[in-house]
């Protein structure tokens, strides 16, 4: 870890031990005050595309809502549940709060700051296997969920975290292959190569080196993983009161509330390192003396791009069942995701020979696409594979055929 | 079907995408409430009034039927004789208890119509609220109407400019009693002076706002409307130049209003100073 980051070359002193203890601080509390202002942004967002005012009462324009909102919490009475598990009740929150936090200790924000002798990134840390761990921390993530809900004692909370797990676990396969696809074009797990891969200009942007679907599965993937609308079902007002945190109260309230926002920030971020190329903007950077500057502000404006985006999700699109849910995880989008991943690591290994894959991949869309048309025709008394051996046999023996006789089912027209 | 309509079919999703953008750029349909207060319709219920003759009599005669007729059971009378040194109403009888509690009014407005001495008529004001359950409940104190016959404007309620005028301007949407005979005709007396109006169109569709005073409260929504709703002088370029003229006006008007607020805090800040001084 400590070799590859060029802070730490020449050993440790108090200077970089300063240096370093600096960053971390400043990334919490500007995570925290941006947290603040995504709250707001979103509420005023989508109070615009629903053609009302939103919050316009603390300060001007609304924009100190989310800090009296944060103060009510933290004096609102703290609640435990009689039946509750209280030691993983309190636990809870924070094993949510925590990885929001550490995941945003990955993205590279900024290129390589000299300071004296001391060179450094404008990035937490960055370990080889940087999105690794972004996927490792999203997966922590589920467990606050999971624990809030298991131990606050109650039937809502309950099944809005069994969801939540259940969903969770569904997109992760389908996002961790779209982050195949992106590390086998970057030969890096570590977030810094994955943007200095894409550096070279807008041309080499994953999104587009990839072909765009990658990012289209990313994007919805990483939606369900954060539990936002459409896919907020783990908090289906109408279904759960309030999903997980229906018996959470005041600031642990609060705590997951900020987890929820400041997750939607980091995972932005991501989206924007893995294919958008990070701080690197679609213009060399030719203003001089801007070159601390420039990568911070592209990188904002690309990162304020996705929260719209993710707003512009909840305005416009309706929650799905659940039952569609899994659909589109598992029937849709990760065969997708697989097939991509196929076509793009055969690419990358044999250049344009590589799509012979192609053909192999659609025959199994095909297959695949026919399996399913099969199975949402099929009503739940009749099994598959009688049909099918009775198509055989009206084919070669018509004398043989034998009409089923199970108990209750309906007479197939043995097409 | 062919593929590309089933394809258009399971892609009609993204028209949500396409309409909440467009809702960015359209005019907002909140009001800022307390600073920004719609205009009431003249047929609107709000708090009653007890009425009085010129003279100072009161009209009730404390027969009762409001609280009979009254679904929500929130109008409480007692009736007695009057005093025949000094009689309170023209009657035989007056109401010497007349409550009612605003927690259960539902504003049906069936005691107005009920009342054979249009004793108790509705104001405009609906702007008045309470910190406790006893507040709730106007007495005969409150309810009376002062020595010109306007409302009493309490200290907790909020009125506003021509709520008092139209307290007696109460009148079916069509007719008395639901009588087709009677459609169109005035059945008050007015005998205050004010508050009488010319009667509703009714089903026979002879609706006049300017003579009635109902006011046009949903211009604003039109452009959240399907351009069939929209009337068509309020459509295309037409209404372009209507939506910037009656917009002016109303930026004119909210202007006015605000420089005049700025000036009456200018002269209280002024005459508290004054104050000060002395």
């Amino acid at each position: 870890v400590i070799a590859l980051d060029p802070l730490f070359a020449h050993g440790i002193n108090w200077e970089v031990l300063v240096i370093v203890v600096v960053k971390v601080l400043l990334v919490f509390v500007v995570l925290l005050i941006a947290t603040a202002m995504m709250v707001w942004f979103e509420r005023k967002l989508i109070s615009d595309m629903q053609s009302r005012i939103g919050p316009n009462r603390a300060g001007p324009w609304g924009l100190l809502q989310s800090f009296a909102d944060v103060t009510k919490l933290i004096f609102k009475e703290d609640l435990l549940p009689d039946r509750a598990d209280s030691f993983v009740f309190k636990l809870a929150p924070y094993l949510s709060v925590i990885p929001a936090f550490l995941i945003f200790a990955v993205v590279p924000v900024g290129g390589i700051i000299h300071i004296g002798s001391h060179v450094f990134e404008l990035q937490v840390a960055d370990p080889p296997m940087g999105i690794l761990f972004v996927l490792a921390m999203s997966g922590i993530a589920v467990y606050g969920v999971m624990l809030a809900g298991w131990s606050s004692g109650s039937k809502y909370p309950l099944l809005g975290s069994v969801r939540a797990s259940a969903q969770v676990i569904s997109y992760e396969a389908a996002l961790g292959m779209t982050v195949v696809t992106v590390v086998l074009v970057s030969h890096s797990l570590s977030t810094r190569a994955i943007v200095a891969s894409q550096a070279h200009g807008f041309w080499d942007w994953n999104l587009i080196r990839l072909g765009y679907l990658p990012f289209i599965f990313f994007m919805i993937a990483i939606t369900a993983e954060l539990t936002r609308p459409p896919f907020d079902l783990t908090e289906a007002e109408q279904e759960l009161v309030g999903g997980f945190h229906t018996e959470y109260s005041a600031i642990r309230f609060g705590l997951f509330f900020l987890a929820e926002f400041m997750n939607t920030i980091t995972m932005s971020g991501v989206v924007v390192t893995l294919f958008f190329g990070g701080p690197d903007g679609p213009i060399p950077h030719f203003i001089p003396g801007a070159t601390i500057f420039m990568p911070i502000i592209w990188f904002l404006i690309k990162t304020v791009a996705f929260l719209f985006i993710y707003v512009w999700f909840r305005a416009a699109l309706p929650r799905l069942r659940y039952d569609q849910l899994m659909d589109l995880g598992w029937k849709r989008l990760i065969p997708m995701t697989l097939a991509w991943l196929l076509l793009v690591a055969s690419v990358v290994t044999w250049h344009w020979r590589g799509l012979v894959m192609l053909p192999v991949v659609l025959v199994a869309a095909a297959l695949l696409t026919r399996a399913n048309q099969l199975g949402s025709g099929r009503s739940e008394h009749e099994s598959v594979l009688p049909v099918v051996g009775q198509r055989v046999t009206r084919a070669v023996r018509p004398d043989r055929l034998v009409e089923p006789t199970g108990t209750g089912a309906p007479k197939g027209d043995g097409a | 079907m062919g593929v590309g309509d089933e394809m258009k079919d399971q892609l009609s999703f993204l028209g949500g995408f396409k309409l909440t953008f467009e809702h960015l750029s359209r005019p907002r349909v909140t009001r800022q409430y307390p600073e920004e207060k719609k205009p009431k319709q003249p047929r609107q219920h709000g708090r009653h009034v007890l009425n009085r003759y010129e003279d100072g009599m009161e009209k009730c005669i404390g027969c009762e039927l409001c609280a009979g007729v009254c679904p929500a059971d929130c109008i409480y009378v007692r009736g007695l004789d009057n005093p025949p040194d000094h009689p309170v109403s023209p009657g035989e009888r007056y109401g010497y208890v007349y409550e009612i509690n605003y927690l259960r009014c539902i504003h049906c407005d069936m005691c107005v119509e009920a009342c054979p001495t249009e004793a108790i008529t509705e104001s405009k004001l609906f702007e008045f609220s309470f910190t406790n359950r006893s507040d709730a409940i106007y007495t005969k104190n409150e309810l009376l109407v002062d020595d010109d016959g306007m409302p009493q404007k309490l200290p907790w309620e909020d009125w506003r400019e021509g709520d008092d005028m139209m307290t007696s301007g109460w009148m079916r949407a069509t007719s008395p009693s639901g009588s087709a005979a009677y459609e169109g005709e005035v059945q008050w007396s007015g005998e205050l002076g004010y508050g009488v109006r010319a009667p509703e169109g009714g089903q026979s569709g002879r609706r006049n706002d300017e003579l009635t005073g109902t006011k046009p409260l949903r211009e604003i929504l039109e452009a959240h409307l399907l351009d069939e709703d929209i009337p068509l002088a309020h459509r295309g370029m037409q209404g372009r130049l209507w939506r910037a003229r009656t917009g002016a006006e109303r930026n004119k008007k909210k202007m006015e209003a605000t420089r005049a607020r700025m000036k009456d805090l200018r002269a209280a800040r002024k005459e508290a100073k004054a104050k000060a001084k002395d």
